[in-house]
């Protein structure tokens, strides 16, 4: 069985895998889950009222009957009821999820538009003071921590050039583009910070492999000029490594977006999940994890078959 | 020790490993209760002092000292740390040694598992076990250790399933060793370099994990010190006291670049192929 059919094939197993991990670990909390859900109001409950309730959320039912109506009620696109916010689980989620998505996009984009020049750069100055210099930083962008960027870039702003950056609410790209990029611009920064530092290195890696095959010298021997050999004939294959990395980096960015989000006091999904832990509000954590590990799944699925695409070795490679 | 003249004398690995011992001394001090004050002490009329001879990094909002809640929170992050990458690579170990070994449905199973673990980003897997068991230093440890499991068992597996086919497995096999002592002897051994890099560039990420989870107030719970607890507690003072946002900012950045280069060195010094690439 060659990969692609084999990645395809355990994809659905991982996602019952993930499934199976978010639902029984949330029942795993002590107490019952109308207390879990209701917390001190719980107290107030008469024992017929809380069987009622127990008998409407289907909790009196075995845990296995339990799963089978969760998925079943998943695959509608049913996560339950949020008791914070009195909504449809999925229904908050998707209020909040365009501003994280953006944010993980246009952390990429200043990673990508940071880190491939300076790989760049570095690969082609090999081991001269520039690509000593573009280690050194991408080394220590790689040890900072996205909350210590953060605070370091409010600090820097607020003393220095009297300027607070806009938090606590959010404008949609599509209502004031100007003001959205106002508000997201540095939060994406300090969520795009430490993988600048990792794109840098691995397009360094890359190209000073590429640099070093067969065709590069055939192009060079040619008369291809410098620029072309590195921009043209290099780069493409050089990116290869880089697509597969911003894939597996997406989903942290998703995951990451949690501190980023915190710091800037931002109304996104990663909020949403830390509130909803502080809040007890199991359904909606349970909702958020399931979300953003599908969306990890899902980009990890594209990226595996982007890179398959790209590579034919991967396609018929049968690991 | 080969190994140590080796890191002596790689540029990088010079630098991550005395940073690394620094970070030991100031901890093992604490620990030992050789802090320039009580870190726990609130000296009420020098609160929010800026750095000076009696407190050299400043004190807090309660007057604490910086200094001294740095030393026993580099002791704190260290030991979730240790004890949370000692965790995961104990059982990454474990499960990629006898998946890779086991071949067939148990690999398959151990493995789909491994990457279930893989399809949550590490903060997101990290929140909801602490969503679960409640915040602290134990639950921290337990939820890095999660994890990072999977990418032991990933690190191991591969190379023994290489190993097992090897000539010298066989004949130990033939000689009839018992599958225990191919598993300790001759396959383990051979494991030791790739997992001693692995183990150091995953106490970075575990630090950069421990600290993310204080900041967020889900990891080490006041007032005992922790990095990311003392950065979270600094966000609203930073205009009025930049010192308690530099020093434990520095701080972490520096032990998580301590063991970045030092995983780096280890990793020219074992695999030469990586010596001409990596930074």
């Amino acid at each position: 069985m060659n990969y692609l059919a084999r990645r395809l094939l355990t994809f659905p197993l991982i996602l019952l895998g993930v499934s199976l991990l978010v639902f029984f670990s949330i029942r795993m909390i002590p107490g019952d889950a109308i207390t879990a859900m209701l917390g001190t109001e719980a107290g107030l409950l008469t024992p017929v009222q809380r069987q009622a309730l127990a008998a409407y959320f289907g909790i009196d039912q075995p845990v296995v009957v339990q799963y089978g109506r969760w998925l079943a009620g998943l695959l509608q696109g049913d996560l339950g009821i949020s008791v914070t916010y009195g909504k449809p689980v999925l229904t908050v989620i998707l209020e909040r999820f365009p501003l994280t998505l953006e944010l993980a996009l246009l952390a990429m984009v200043i990673a990508l538009g940071i880190g491939v020049p300076a790989g760049v750069l570095a690969a082609t100055n090999n081991e001269r003071s520039t690509d000593v210099v573009v280690r050194i930083l991408a080394m220590l962008g790689q040890s900072t921590p996205g909350f210590v960027v953060g605070l370091v870039i409010i600090y820097v702003l607020s003393v220095y050039f009297g300027f607070v950056p806009a938090m606590g609410s959010f404008t949609p790209l599509w209502a004031d583009p100007l003001a959205n990029l106002g508000q997201l611009i540095f939060p994406a920064v300090t969520l795009g910070f430490a993988f600048a530092a990792s794109v840098t290195r691995i397009s360094r890696s890359a190209m000073l492999d590429v640099l070093s095959d067969d065709y590069i010298r055939t192009a060079r021997a040619k008369g291809v000029s410098g620029s072309s050999v590195v921009w043209h004939h290099a780069l493409p294959n050089a990116l290869i490594p880089v697509v597969t990395l911003s894939g597996v980096e997406f989903g942290y960015l998703l995951g990451g977006a949690v501190i980023v989000e915190q710091i800037f006091a931002l109304p996104g999904l990663g909020r949403l999940t830390l509130d909803a832990i502080g809040q007890r509000d199991y359904a909606l954590v349970q909702g958020c994890v399931l979300f953003i590990a599908l969306n990890f799944l899902i980009v990890n699925l594209l990226v595996d078959l982007a890179y398959a695409a790209l590579d034919p070795r991967i396609r018929l490679s049968a690991r | 020790m080969r190994i140590i003249r080796d890191i002596a004398s790689h540029p990088t690995g010079r630098v991550g490993a005395a940073i690394i011992l620094l970070y030991l001394v100031l901890a093992l001090c604490g620990a030992l209760g050789l802090t320039p004050h009580d870190p726990l002490q609130q000296f009420r009329i020098d609160r929010l002092q800026p750095p000076s001879a009696t407190y050299w990094m400043g004190t807090d909002l309660f007057g604490r000292d910086t200094a001294s809640r740095l030393m026993i929170g580099i002791g704190h992050s260290f030991i979730i740390a240790f004890a949370s990458v000692g965790l995961a690579t104990l059982f990454g170990t474990l499960i990629g040694l006898l998946a890779g070994w086991w071949g067939g449905l148990a690999d398959g199973l151990f493995m789909r598992a491994m990457d279930v673990l893989l399809a949550f980003p590490a903060i997101l897997l990290a929140l909801l076990i602490i969503a679960v068991t409640g915040p602290g230093t134990f639950t921290s440890i337990a939820a890095i250790a999660i994890v990072y499991t999977p990418i032991f068992a990933r690190v191991v597996r591969g190379p023994t399933l290489s190993l097992k086919r090897r000539d010298f497995v066989d004949a130990a096999r033939t000689f009839g060793s018992s599958q225990r002592y191919v598993l300790s002897r001759h396959l383990l051994l051979n494991l030791v370099a790739p997992l001693t890099v692995q183990v150091t560039l995953a106490l970075a990420w575990a630090l950069l994990t421990e600290a993310g989870l204080s900041f967020l107030g889900l990891g080490t719970q006041p007032p005992a010190p922790s990095l990311g607890l003392m950065m979270s507690e600094a966000r609203n003072l930073m205009q009025q006291a930049p010192w308690l946002l530099v020093f434990p900012g520095l701080t972490i950045m520096l032990g998580i670049l301590g063991f970045n280069l030092f995983g780096d060195a280890l990793r020219d010094i074992l695999d030469p192929r990586t010596q001409r690439r990596t930074a």
